[in-house]
């Protein structure tokens, strides 16, 4: 959000203080004005925030405390149930799987895609021919259409005949084909490979952005002391890049926990359970099961885990604002 | 960007909604006794060639009825979503097609109206299909063709390797046995994690004398033996849990499988690959003397409630010319689906006899929701959680049913 000064400068004010009360009388009508152009300012903003953000929020909230189903939908009947829809929700067996998937899930996700964007920044940061068109190309995951990415995957990953399990046995790797969406034991690990290929661009712009902002003079004057390769890594770029990075992870986490389409496309939650997130549970109730009031207990404890993360990141935002 | 065109572009953003919901709303309620001169029709036909065979049909009852159409096809998936919708705004459409499964659902939100309201005959039509279609003792739906599974097999690979088509699941199995080879698996089914997979599984279940009501019974445990055992020899891909129907038919045409289970909507696809040469016949049972029994697919035209008694009543009439003999005959020839007024069987297995064990199967066939109706999603959902532990090896076929019940 912009924060919008518009309060004059204070040497401004000082010697008007002691003029007429007219002159008084016409300044606060002019900083009434000033109030209501600020309000107006605002207004767009606040609306915008009321609704799609509020108004969503809250209706989710009051959902989750209703019996909600396919019949309120034409008689707009809801009756209150107060918190057994959370009761229902983390009562059920697959509770505890699916937020052990969720963690594992973010985790991996993040860690890959973190690496590998921050060594592809790092890559890209030389200047080399075609590394301007390279870059953009890197852009490609992100540009498509989750469903249409997440069915291209699904037939690399075929057991049988993808052509990553064909190149594997080609290169000699392995001697069975790996079962990557069809064994509960792999099929996590699948999904997590196929969400970091589609976080890495997100991942190298924000880090290539943060490294072009480290000023060059800097790994000159470590060059004279003998600072290159990793050392220059590790004591320029690592710390002046710190900032950046905590942004990078913490919006991250929060992109990552809500992740539906590539887990629906890719598996829907199977093979026997072994991909259900809270995210897909939550799709499930709702849209599968017709347990509107179940699945809105979902997302709201999934937006309750976000809201941390969210906490976390403007406390982060502010420190380095303060400093 | 810069601060003032950043809080410009929220003004607009935030102006944008306001303005679209001032066009959208009004829309006034014709009075009953008014003329009805046009109807609004809803449905998930909306891929090629089906999508213009319906409107052929409804063509022409709208001509005969002397009323225009307005047409709206979303994307299968999306159907229930939109009519949920619609419900609550209040915009349902005048003509409303439904998959069979959601009929009840839909009906128990007093969204439907009961067809006898309008005086619609329903007399003649598959008790499956009936079954389907009817909540609280009371039809809401029509459908004019039908669907269901069948065995399809590969003639000529069956024809190399010395096969009779299986009849039993002894046969089945070894045939599958046999059949598969180097790259290529004997049979092909769907065992993915949505209902599809439970619909593919319910052919094995019921001819054994399964029920959807008790599904711990050992019956329901021996068909997902049978199932199982396929795929823990290897006559069937470890994949299968994760394949949808489209998918096991690109398996069959690519031939890297010499059987599937599949329904005649793949008709039309096959024709793409005319080097497989394929036939079908019905799903094999456990012993012999049993009677195949299949589920029944197809989508059903209802008259949503709107509230304008007038077009109501015009579009019960156009929901029974859809199913009338003639509309029948055409759509199915037309599709690759089986009429379900029982009667035009044997007219319709002359004139396409590539359907006869479709059409067979289809008279025994069982409705999804006929016993369960509402509780149909649960069960199902449990039915393909039970069938992947089995697949996966998570669990014997006797216990996946009581462990997939747990959740």
């Amino acid at each position: 959000m912009p924060t919008l000064t518009t309060s004059p400068a204070p040497g401004d004010l000082s010697p008007a203080a002691t003029a007429g009360t007219a002159e008084r009388d016409g300044r606060r009508r002019g900083f009434r004005r000033e109030r209501l152009v600020q309000a107006l300012f605002l207004a767009p903003a606040a609306l915008f925030l009321l609704l799609f953000f509020g108004y969503p929020v809250v209706k989710n909230v009051v959902m989750s405390l209703q019996e909600y189903t396919t019949r309120t939908f034409f008689t707009g009947e809801a009756p209150w149930v107060g918190m057994a829809n959370y009761a229902t929700a983390a009562g059920s067996s697959l509770f505890a799987p699916a937020m052990l998937n969720t963690a594992m899930f973010t985790l991996g996700s993040i860690a890959g895609q973190f690496v590998i964007g921050l060594a592809l920044a790092s890559f890209f940061k030389r200047r080399f021919p075609l590394s301007g068109f390279l870059r953009s190309m890197l852009l490609l995951p992100w540009l498509l259409p989750l469903i249409v990415s997440s069915a291209t995957w699904r037939s690399i990953l075929d057991q049988d005949s993808g052509i990553l399990n064909a190149f594997l046995r080609n290169l000699g790797l392995i001697q069975e084909p790996v079962p990557w969406l069809t064994s509960p034991s792999v099929a996590l690990l699948a999904v997590v490979l196929v969400n970091i290929w589609v976080g890495i661009p997100f991942n190298v712009t924000l880090l290539y952005g943060g490294l072009q902002e480290i000023p060059e003079e800097l790994y000159e004057a470590g060059a004279v002391d003998g600072a290159t390769g990793w050392k220059a890594f590790w004591h320029i770029t690592w710390p002046n890049l710190r900032p950046v990075v905590s942004v990078v992870l913490v919006l991250g986490v929060v992109y990552t926990l809500k992740v539906l389409d590539i887990i629906l496309g890719l598996t829907n939650g199977g093979p026997a359970n072994a991909t259900q997130t809270l995210a897909v549970r939550s799709y499930q109730e709702s849209f599968v099961n017709f347990q509107f009031g179940v699945g809105a207990a979902f997302s709201n404890i999934l937006i309750l885990i976000s809201l941390v993360f969210a906490v976390v990141y403007l406390r982060m935002n502010r420190r380095a604002v303060d400093e | 960007m810069k601060k003032s065109s950043l809080t410009c572009l929220m003004a607009m953003a935030a102006i944008a909604p306001l303005a679209l919901t001032a066009c959208g709303g009004g829309g006034s309620q014709a009075a009953a006794s008014e003329k009805v001169d046009s109807l609004t029709v809803l449905d998930y036909y909306n891929n090629e060639p089906d999508k213009t065979h319906i409107q052929g049909a409804l063509d022409k009852c709208a001509a005969q009825l002397g009323v225009t159409l307005k047409r709206e096809t979303v994307p299968g998936k999306d159907l229930i979503q939109k009519v949920l919708q619609r419900s609550s705004s209040r915009t349902l459409p005048d003509v409303l097609m439904l998959d069979n499964p959601d009929v009840q659902e839909i009906a128990a939100t007093g969204g439907l109206a009961p067809l006898d309201d309008f005086g619609v005959d329903t007399s003649g039509f598959a008790q499956g299909m009936l079954d389907a279609a009817t909540y609280e003792g009371k039809v809401y739906g029509l459908a004019p063709t039908a669907n269901t599974l069948g065995l399809f097999y590969n003639k000529e690979m069956l024809a190399a390797a010395g096969i009779q088509p299986p009849k039993t699941w002894d046969e089945l199995k070894a045939a599958a046995s046999k059949l598969t080879t180097g790259d290529r698996y004997g049979l092909a089914f769907s065992a993915i994690a949505t209902y599809e997979g439970s619909w593919q599984f319910l052919p094995f279940m019921w001819t054994n004398g399964g029920e959807e009501t008790d599904l711990k019974s050992p019956k329901v445990a021996e068909a997902l033996g049978f199932v199982d055992g396929l795929v823990a020899s290897g006559s069937a891909s470890k994949s299968v849990v994760n394949w949808s129907q489209a998918d096991v038919r690109d398996q069959f045409a690519a031939g890297k499988a010499a059987m599937m289970i599949n329904g005649p909507w793949q008709i039309p696809s096959l024709a793409k690959t005319p080097n497989v040469k394929w036939e079908a016949v019905q799903v094999p049972v456990n012993a012999q003397g049993q009677t195949p029994v299949a589920p029944l697919g197809g989508e059903v035209w209802t008259v949503p409630q709107t509230g304008n008694k007038a077009k109501q009543a015009k579009s019960a009439e156009l929901v029974a010319c859809i199913s009338s003999d003639e509309n029948q005959l055409a759509l199915a020839k037309e599709r690759f689906t089986v009429p379900t007024k029982t009667a035009l069987a044997g007219e319709y297995v002359k004139a396409v006899p590539e359907m006869a064990a479709f059409t067979e199967q289809v008279a025994n066939a069982q409705s999804r929701t006929g016993k369960l109706g509402k509780e149909w999603p649960k069960t199902a959902t449990v039915m393909y959680t039970a069938i992947q532990l089995a697949l996966t090896d998570q669990a014997s076929p006797q216990e996946a049913f009581t462990k997939a019940e747990a959740k």
